[in-house]
């Protein structure tokens, strides 16, 4: 199971840029941890309407790490997807980036990912979460640059970019390169201009309260 | 307090020009005669970090061997090696030793080095270690503690004329601006038509650049360079110009496409920042041939 928690209310609303939001919830783990759970959907929906947001949709997906599901699903509300429009995903790392990977639409985590203990073994695709504890997806377009740049920078490319790949491989793909692509693509390339603090590496360690429920939960069945 | 010469010749609006040196792999100091071929030709002199991921001797204490012997460095410092502690304590360390310029760069991962098994720190990146280091001049440390006595230094870093897409390369060299970067040295141009057009983009940020020139020594390393340096393309020309030269005519043709890039720049940017990659006895004829002495 992955383990993540809310980002605060004052991130969720800083990243979010769009007036008019699709809250998108997935129905596995995330909901076992209780980020996408009825409860707290409905608190974060309430405190986004109060600050201005339009809600148009609040949609389900049992697991956001399939895409074929996230594609089906989200394709009967196409129609929903306007101008000044985006996507505040409550799932892991994984479920955000495999729907940022589907949907060519500004895409926001509500969590961060925390924790991949007890992960049962299944990969669906090419995205990869490092359990960083601070999500970054919304400001990369949904493409992880923890996981994707190989010095893992979160202030836009080092110099040794060369033909959109990494210095370190010609066949690996940069991932700046990949996230300018698609800010330009959505047309939120303005996000990159902003400063990134220095990234908090206390948050990349769970705390043994953390590593013992999610280990009782997985091994022992036990309340969470 | 000694203030940089280089801040100073570039405040008043002159041309200045850097050059670098690389430290050598071992206690031995010979590499600092590259320097001697350099005095009084060249305004300040870059000392490379651990250049290409390759363990040697530190760009701290070189930097301040490069004082004792009368020359104005200026630091490279990347983010591969340190953490945040350590980036922060080595400023403070090369201000009291005399340093006044920084060029802080992100650097090249250790797997391109000689210890690529190591582990990669990039705890900082280029940018953030530009706000440290002018929250240092503040007084303050990055998390705001006061400091015993604050640094100043003149904060350098680096921008790619010939990165693609340019778009990303600009919005980067921005948020440098932002944090603190107060002069550019460029990657090696070849192409002062594209290097034209970059100055026109980023003239808008008033910020002193420095075009980076680097002698060609052949053909083939003329044809690596463009298979394998990010941002760098050379003229298919000074190919042909390289390949064509007797072997005894290389340094010749060498200096006198260097001498060309050089005037050509001029009218365009600050001050040159010359890479002789080992060539530090050509320096002085480039910049004569150059008109720069």
């Amino acid at each position: 199971m992955i383990y993540s928690e809310l980002k605060i209310f004052e991130e969720i609303l800083k990243i979010t840029k769009e007036e008019n939001l699709l809250l998108l919830a997935c129905n596995g783990c995330a909901e076992v941890c209780k980020v996408s759970d009825d409860k707290s959907i409905s608190e974060i929906e309430e405190k986004l309407k109060t600050n201005g947001k339009k809600i148009k949709r609040i949609i389900k997906i049992d697991f956001m790490c399939n895409k074929n599901l996230i594609v089906r699903k989200l394709s009967r509300f196409i129609n929903d997807f306007s101008d000044n429009f985006g996507i505040l995903v409550f799932s892991c790392g994984i479920g955000v980036q495999c729907v940022s990977n589907v949907i060519e639409k500004p895409i926001y985590p509500a969590t961060n990912t925390i924790y991949l203990g007890g992960f049962q073994g299944l990969w669906p695709g090419e995205e990869r979460c490092a359990e960083c504890g601070m999500c970054y997806l919304g400001i990369t377009g949904g493409i992880c640059p923890i996981t994707f740049c190989t010095k893992q920078l979160i202030n836009g490319p080092c110099g040794g970019t060369n033909n959109g790949k990494c210095e370190i491989d010609s066949e690996k793909d940069c991932g700046w390169a990949l996230i300018y692509e698609k800010l330009k693509r959505i047309e939120k390339l303005e996000i990159l201009k902003e400063y990134q603090e220095p990234r908090n590496y206390k948050l990349c360690e769970p705390t043994g309260k953390i590593r013992k429920k999610i280990f009782y939960d997985v091994d022992k069945n036990e309340e969470l | 307090m000694e203030i940089s010469k280089l801040q100073k010749k570039l405040n008043e609006g002159k041309f200045v020009i850097t050059s670098e040196i690389g430290p050598g792999k071992g206690t031995n100091l010979e590499f600092l005669k590259e320097a001697d071929e350099l005095k009084d030709k060249v305004d300040a002199i870059n000392v490379t970090d651990l250049q290409s991921s390759v363990m040697r001797l530190g760009s701290l204490a070189t930097c301040h061997l490069l004082i004792e012997r009368g020359f104005e460095p200026i630091f490279q410092i990347t983010c591969r090696d340190r953490n945040r502690l350590a980036l922060q304590s080595d400023l403070l360390s090369a201000y009291v030793l005399g340093i006044r310029n920084v060029l802080c760069l992100t650097g090249d991962h250790p797997i391109l080095g000689d210890h690529p098994e190591s582990k990669p720190v990039f705890d900082l990146d280029s940018v953030s270690l530009l706000k440290v280091a002018s929250m240092l001049m503040e007084g303050k440390d990055m998390k705001g503690n006061q400091l015993d006595g604050s640094p100043h230094f003149f904060l350098g870093a680096v921008v790619s004329p010939g990165y693609e897409p340019l778009e990303l390369q600009i919005i980067k060299m921005e948020k440098k601006i932002e944090a603190g970067a107060k002069f550019f040295q460029t990657q090696a141009v070849y192409d002062l038509k594209k290097f034209e057009e970059f100055m026109k983009k980023v003239e808008k940020y008033k910020v002193p650049i420095l075009g980076g020139i680097v002698l060609l020594k052949s053909a083939g390393m003329a044809k690596y360079m463009n298979e394998n340096v990010a941002g760098v393309s050379v003229p298919d020309r000074y190919i042909e110009m390289m390949a064509k030269a007797k072997k005894e005519d290389r340094v010749k043709v060498s200096l006198q496409i260097g001498a060309e890039l050089i005037k050509g720049m001029k009218g365009m940017c600050q001050g040159v920042h010359i890479m002789p990659l080992g060539w530090d006895k050509y320096v002085p004829e480039l910049l004569s041939l150059s008109n720069l002495i």
